[in-house]
């Protein structure tokens, strides 16, 4: 029987996610051997306001396409955080960015925070990779694939002259969320 | 060798699909959600010598196909309910004077301009009975990318092998989701082309039924000259009224897929040898069907899944004798009652019938099938 795993990219239209979601399920079905699915939230919903991308990993065929229930979901903003988390596995994981997620809904569900915008904007030096921090962090939070593969499926999509920016963008993401968890 | 790998929409994969076929001429007018059809192939054809047109509109778009298919050419048109009403004059026009083409369909909530970003099952009738008057369809529905590669490649063999338009039906679901492909290699899946007429060009008629039930098609601007017209037509092409000859030519129509059935249907059944309840799904929804019918065998619930994938001509037989077999057969669809008519036609009450119908641009959940099982049996 295979294992089913759900994560949700959400944020606002514009920051990347479905991008974020894409190299996911990149990662884990072309550079490793699981099987994947992802979809994305289409049309107005996703022209204004809150957006999303899915992405479901099995090690086996996947039937259904959509998300059921998360096992993981991000988000990067206030409206995403309260529109998307009802349907969290009891148990699940929620990353949130710390500035602009000033409220963390409630629910049952493990929350972890860290300031994921302004780590791309200040550490890295370009807001633009906030979705590749955000990749990174949740690799790190879910263990779903290898760190590797989850560079490896970055740097498949970057222009040469962005790959360090990406790189570094990604593993700091993926390191600020593996303090978090240590 | 590895296998070319890609993680693909299912639009993008129909593109892909329909290069592999060999076609080569795509007439189209954008609409969503089909519109990543006609993007792949607007970037794609040119490089192989095919031609891309965005016509005016979805009327001029099916008539492009149709010219370029009448020439040789293995022709192509995408999109979604509304195009798909204004392109059934030119799909009737197809089917009376036998141009092979492929139509495919991303559909989305209607009637009218309806949901254009909401999936939808709506037009399983239309695929069937949408252009006027009596006529022979192909239709399939793919349910995973992978197999909209395939189904589409099964398309073109279709429309060449029989001389008809055939539709390929997605939904904004299966269109836009990416799952990972396997991209066939060339001679991995069948390709099946236009033959050209075993007489001379003195000789030959586009319609001589001496051939069988598929007559040859030559190519329209070649040495063999004809006649094409919409009225119904004698064997050289040109209008009849003689009834004898209509009468046959209208029978040789339909003949041309209700004799082949064996060769055209193709379905898939998960788990219904000892079933009890039998679920009837296609595309999307079938893969909450398979999704349910996993979850409830874990439960102990005698419950399987069968899929047309070529959905006309319907899969009569199969299904009639699964009523037999069954106490009840669900139908989950993304309308509000199409499939299940043909499937009540065609059990003729041998079984119990239950329907699940949604049209609020949400899909139907396994959990949702998995109520209606546990309500009715």
């Amino acid at each position: 029987m295979s294992k089913r795993y759900e994560i949700r990219f959400s944020g606002a239209g514009g920051q990347g996610l479905i991008t974020a979601g894409i190299i996911l399920a990149e990662a884990a079905s072309i550079v490793e051997d699981q099987y994947a699915v992802q979809s994305q939230s289409y049309g107005p919903e996703a022209r204004g306001g809150a957006s999303k991308s899915e992405v479901i990993i099995s090690d086996g065929p996947i039937d259904y396409p959509k998300a059921t229930l998360v096992d993981a979901c991000l988000a990067l903003t206030q409206e995403a955080a309260d529109k998307y988390v009802d349907t969290i596995k009891p148990g699940g994981l929620l990353l949130l960015d710390t500035d602009f997620v000033k409220k963390p809904p409630a629910g049952d569900f493990k929350i972890y925070r860290f300031p994921i915008i302004n780590t791309a904007k200040n550490d890295i030096g370009r807001a633009i990779v906030a979705n590749v921090v955000a990749l990174g962090a949740m690799v790190a939070l879910t263990g779903i694939v290898k760190r590797e593969s989850g560079e490896k499926a970055v740097l498949r999509r970057v222009p040469e002259a962005f790959v360090e920016l990406n790189k570094k963008a990604y593993n700091t993401g993926y390191e600020r969320v593996k303090a978090l968890l240590d | 060798m590895a296998k070319k790998v890609a993680l693909l929409q299912g639009n993008e994969a129909c593109a892909y699909g329909a290069l592999y076929a060999g076609c080569s001429f795509f007439g189209g007018y954008p609409i969503t959600p089909s519109t990543e059809v006609a993007e792949v192939l607007a970037k794609e054809l040119p490089k192989t010598g095919g031609k891309f047109i965005q016509m005016e509109d979805e009327i001029a778009a099916m008539a492009s196909v149709l010219g370029a298919a009448l020439t040789g050419a293995k022709a192509l048109t995408a999109s979604s309910g509304p195009g798909i009403s204004l392109k059934q004059e030119l799909i009737g026009y197809a089917c009376i004077a036998e141009i092979p083409c492929v139509i495919v369909n991303v559909m989305r909530g209607g009637p009218s301009t309806g949901m254009p970003t909401g999936p939808s099952q709506s037009d399983i009738m239309q695929a069937r009975w949408g252009t006027h008057g009596d006529h022979a369809a192909i239709a399939v529905a793919p349910a995973s990318c992978q197999e909209i590669f395939s189904e589409t490649v099964r398309a073109f063999n279709l429309a060449e092998t029989y001389r008809m338009p055939v539709q390929v039906l997605l939904d904004e679901i299966n269109g836009h989701m990416r799952e990972r492909i396997e991209l066939p290699e060339p001679g991995e899946l069948e390709i099946l082309d236009r033959q050209a007429p075993p007489v001379s060009p003195e000789q030959y008629l586009p319609f001589d039924p001496s051939f069988g039930d598929v007559p040859p098609l030559a190519a329209f601007g070649s040495e063999y000259r004809f006649h094409v017209t919409g009225l119904n037509k004698a064997a050289d092409g040109f209008p009849t009224t003689k009834a004898r000859l209509v009468d046959a030519e209208e029978r040789r129509q339909i003949r041309k897929v209700e004799a082949n059935r064996d060769k055209i249907e193709k379905n898939e059944e998960y788990m219904v040898d000892d079933a009890e309840v039998v679920i009837v799904a296609i595309g999307t929804i079938s893969r909450s069907a398979r999704h349910a019918v996993t979850e409830l065998r874990k439960q102990g619930r005698k419950v399987g899944m069968f899929r047309p994938i070529t959905l006309w001509p319907f899969p009569e037989q199969r299904i009639a004798e699964l009523a037999g077999q069954v106490k009840a057969i669900i139908v989950p669809e993304m309308n509000l009652g199409q499939m299940i008519l043909e499937v009540e036609r065609v059990i003729k009450g041998a079984c119990d019938l239950h329907g699940i119908g949604r049209v609020d641009g949400e899909p139907i959940s396994p959990f949702q099938i998995m109520d209606k099982v546990k309500e009715v049996y």
